[in-house]
C-alpha cells in the first residue's frame, strides 16, 4: 500500500503515530455472532490494526528538513504525543473490561452453565475424557475461525464489487441487535440480580431511548464521547455474550486461533484484511469508520471535497462490519492551513471484545481476583507493546497477538502457578 | 460490618496511593505507562518466584507442615530477592514510578482477595483466629505499598549515584519486613516495627528525592511554587 505523493503534502505536522496515507482505514472485522436461536448476526472479529499505509511521512514534510533542530526536544514532544495516545486507547479498554467484569461478578447469569451453544461451537465439553473434550473444543475453535475467514472473505467481495447497500444493511441489522436486544436481554437480568421490579412501559421506554441514541450516533452523527460510550457498550455487550455461549475451553483455544488468524489476517500480503484495506486506499475511502473506535474526532471543517461527501456516505455502512479494525490513526483531512489537529488513534471494536472475553473469563472462572488483575496489565501492556510497534513501524497492525498472548500466558500461570502461593502467604498473612 | 469494613479497609489500604497517583501521575500519560509497566515487572517477579516456590512443593514432602512453610518462607524471600532485581532492571530504564507501579500490584495481590471477602457474610476469627485480620491486613497493605514507592526512589537514586550500600541497605530492608510478617498474628510485633521502617525509608527516600527541612518549611506554608508536586519534573 502506497500512500500517494499528494496526500504527503497535506500532513505536515509532527506526531510519532501517524501515518501519512490516505484515508485511515481501519482494519475490518465482519461481525459474526449467532444467537442460540440462530438469527444471523454477525461476529465482531478482533484486530487492532494500525492503519495507516506506509511511513508517517507527513512528519517527513516538515520535519526532513529541520534533522538538526528536531533533536531532544522533539523526540521529547514525539514521546509525549505517543504517550498521550497510548493513554487515550488504555482509558476505554479499561471502561469495556471494568464493565464486563462487574457484570459477570454481580449477575450471576453469565456465568451459569447453559447447554445451549452458539450454532458455531456445535460440539459440546461435557465429555467424560479429558482428551475428547480437548478435541471437541479444537474442533469448535476449527469451525468459528473458518466462519470468521469465509465472512471476512465474503465481505472484502462485497466491497470490492462495491455492494455497499448491502454491506449497509447487514450492519445496521447488527448494531440494531445489538443496542435493541442484547441490552434488553441484559437489563432483565440486572434487574433479576437486584429484585428490582419495573414494568413494561418503563423498560420498552429505557430500551427504545438508549437504542434509538446509540443507532444514531453509531451511524450518523453524535458528540463524539456519547459514540466512543455506546462503542464501548456493544462491545462489553458482545463480550458478555461470548463468555456466556462459548464453552469453556473453546473460548480459550478460540482466543489463541484468533490471535494468530488476525496476524495473518492483517499482515500476510493476500490477507483479507490487508486486501481490505488496499482496496479502500485505492478508492480513497475509509472503512466503516463507525465501528472502530477512535479516540478523536476527525476534523473536516471548511474541506469541501468529494472525499468527504465519499466518506460520510459510507460512514454507515462500515459501522457494523469494522469493528474488527486495528489501531490506526486518524488521517486529517484539511489542508496545511487549517488548524492543527489532534488526530487521535483508532483501535477496532473486535479488539475491545476479545480483550474483555479474556478478562472476563479470567474473573468468572475462580472467583480469583489476582488472576483477572493479572490479565488486565497483561493486556494493557500488551497493548503498549503494540502501539510502540505502531509507532515504529507506521502500519496497519494486528492489536490481538501480543495482548492475547500475553493474557493467556498470565492467566494460566497466574491460576496455576502464584494463586498458590498467594493463597499460602495470604492464609498465614505473610507479606512480600 | 460488610460494606463499612469493605470500604474502610479499601480506604485505608489504597488511599494514600491513589492520592500519590492522582496528584503526581494521572497528569502525565508517560508516568502512567510507565506505573503500568512497574505493575508489569511486578508480576514477572511474582511469577517466576511463585515457579521455583512450586516446583520446589512439587518434589517435597507434602504431609509435613514444617516443611511446607519452610519452603514458603524461601518462596518469600527468593520473591523479595527477585522483586529486587526486577526494581533495578526498570529503574534503570524508567524512573521512580515504577516503584508506585510495584506498590500498587503488591499490594493489590495481597489485599484484593481479602477485601472481597470482607463484603460477604461471615464471622472474623471464629475458629479463634484474630479478629482483627482486615484491618491490620489493611495497615500492613498501604505500608507495602508506601515502602515501594520509597524504595524506588531510594533504589534510583542510588543506583545514579553509584553508592551500593544504599542498594544493599533497600534490598535488606524489603527482607526485614517481608520477614517481620512471619510472625502474624502477633501484629504489634510486625506491624509497629514496619511502620517505622516506613518512617526512616520516607525520610530518607525525602532527602534523595531532593527534599530539605527548608523545602518542607516552604511547602507547608505554601510559599515555594516550585516545590508544587505538580509541577515535578518526572525523575
Amino acid at each position: 500500500m502506497n500512500a500517494s505523493d499528494s496526500d504527503e503534502d497535506v500532513y505536515n505536522e509532527r506526531t510519532a503515530l501517524v501515518p501519512s496515507e490516505t484515508p485511515a482505514v481501519p482494519s475490518y472485522r465482519p461481525d459474526d455472532l449467532s444467537m442460540p436461536d440462530d438469527l444471523p448476526t454477525q461476529r465482531a472479529k478482533p484486530g487492532l490494526s494500525r492503519r495507516g499505509g506506509p511511513a508517517a511521512v507527513d512528519g517527513s514534510g516538515g520535519g526532513g528538513g529541520s534533522d538538526q533542530e528536531v533533536d531532544a526536544d522533539d523526540e521529547e514532544l514525539t514521546l509525549k504525543y505517543g504517550a498521550k495516545h497510548v493513554i487515550m486507547l488504555f482509558i476505554p479498554v479499561t471502561l469495556c473490561m471494568a464493565v464486563v467484569v462487574a457484570t459477570i461478578k454481580s449477575v450471576s447469569f453469565y456465568t451459569e452453565k447453559t447447554d445451549q451453544q452458539l450454532i458455531y461451537t456445535p460440539f459440546t465439553e461435557n465429555t467424560a475424557s479429558v482428551g475428547r473434550r480437548l478435541l471437541n473444543s479444537v474442533l469448535n475453535t476449527i469451525i468459528m475461525i473458518s466462519v470468521i475467514v469465509v465472512m471476512t472473505i465474503f465481505l472484502v467481495v462485497l466491497y470490492k464489487y462495491r455492494c455497499y447497500k448491502f454491506i449497509h444493511g447487514w450492519l445496521i441489522l447488527s448494531s440494531l441487535m445489538l443496542l435493541f436486544w442484547f441490552s434488553f436481554m441484559y437489563l432483565g437480568e440486572v434487574f433479576k440480580t437486584y429484585n428490582v421490579a419495573v414494568d413494561y412501559p418503563t423498560v420498552g421506554v429505557i430500551i427504545w431511548n438508549f437504542g434509538a441514541v446509540g443507532m444514531i450516533c453509531i451511524h450518523w452523527k453524535g458528540p463524539l464521547p456519547l459514540q466512543q460510550a455506546y462503542l464501548i457498550l456493544i462491545s462489553a455487550l458482545m463480550a458478555l455474550v461470548f463468555i456466556k455461549y462459548l464453552p469453556e475451553w473453546s473460548a480459550w483455544v478460540i482466543l489463541g486461533a484468533i490471535s494468530v488468524y488476525d496476524l495473518v489476517a492483517v499482515l500476510s500480503p493476500k490477507g483479507p484484511l490487508r486486501m481490505l484495506v488496499e482496496t479502500a486506499q485505492e478508492r480513497n475511502e475509509p472503512i466503516f469508520p463507525a465501528l472502530i473506535y477512535s479516540s478523536a474526532m476527525m476534523w473536516t471543517v471548511g474541506m469541501a471535497s468529494p472525499m468527504e461527501a465519499q466518506r460520510s456516505e459510507h460512514q454507515s455502512d462500515e459501522e457494523a462490519e469494522q469493528s474488527g479494525g486495528g489501531v490506526e490513526p486518524e488521517r486529517r483531512q484539511f489542508p496545511e492551513d487549517e488548524l492543527e489537529e489532534d488526530r487521535g488513534v483508532k483501535l477496532g471494536l473486535g479488539d475491545f471484545i476479545f480483550y474483555s472475553v479474556l478478562v472476563g473469563k479470567a474473573a468468572a472462572t475462580g472467583g480469583d481476583w489476582n488472576t483477572t488483575l493479572a490479565c488486565f496489565v497483561a493486556i494493557l501492556i500488551g497493548l503498549c507493546l503494540t502501539l510502540l510497534l505502531l509507532a515504529i513501524f507506521k502500519k496497519a497492525l494486528p492489536a490481538l497477538p501480543i495482548s492475547i498472548t500475553f493474557g493467556l500466558v498470565f492467566y494460566f500461570s497466574t491460576d496455576f502457578l502464584v494463586q498458590p502461593f498467594m493463597d499460602n502467604l495470604a492464609a498465614h498473612q505473610f507479606y512480600i | 460490618m460488610t460494606a463499612s469494613v469493605f470500604f474502610g479497609c479499601t480506604f485505608i489500604a489504597f488511599g494514600p496511593a491513589i492520592a500519590l497517583f492522582l496528584f503526581t501521575i494521572a497528569r502525565e500519560p508517560l508516568r502512567v505507562i510507565f506505573l503500568i509497566a512497574g505493575a508489569f515487572f511486578w508480576l514477572v517477579s511474582l511469577l517466576l518466584s511463585s515457579l521455583v516456590w512450586f516446583i520446589s512443593v512439587q518434589i517435597s514432602n507434602k504431609e509435613s507442615a514444617a516443611q511446607q512453610k519452610g519452603l514458603l518462607i524461601f518462596g518469600v524471600v527468593l520473591c523479595v530477592l527477585l522483586q529486587e532485581t526486577f526494581l533495578g532492571a526498570s529503574t534503570r530504564t524508567e524512573n521512580t514510578v515504577s516503584g508506585l507501579g510495584f506498590g500498587f500490584m503488591s499490594g493489590a495481590f495481597s489485599v484484593v482477595n481479602i477485601l472481597a471477602d470482607s463484603v460477604g457474610p461471615g464471622t472474623v476469627g471464629i475458629h479463634g483466629d484474630s479478629q482483627h485480620y482486615f484491618l491490620s491486613s489493611a495497615f500492613m497493605t498501604m505500608a507495602i505499598i508506601l515502602l515501594h514507592m520509597f524504595w524506588g526512589v531510594v533504589f534510583f537514586d542510588a543506583c545514579e549515584k553509584q553508592r551500593w550500600w544504599a542498594v544493599g541497605a533497600v534490598v535488606a530492608s524489603h527482607l526485614v519486613v517481608s520477614c517481620l510478617t512471619f510472625q502474624n498474628p502477633e501484629y504489634v510485633n510486625s506491624l509497629v516495627p514496619t511502620y517505622v521502617i516506613l518512617l526512616l525509608m520516607g525520610v530518607w527516600a525525602f532527602y534523595s528525592a531532593g527534599g530539605s527541612l527548608r523545602n518542607l518549611k516552604l511547602c507547608l506554608t505554601c510559599k515555594d511554587k516550585d516545590f508544587l508536586l505538580a509541577n515535578h519534573r518526572p525523575r
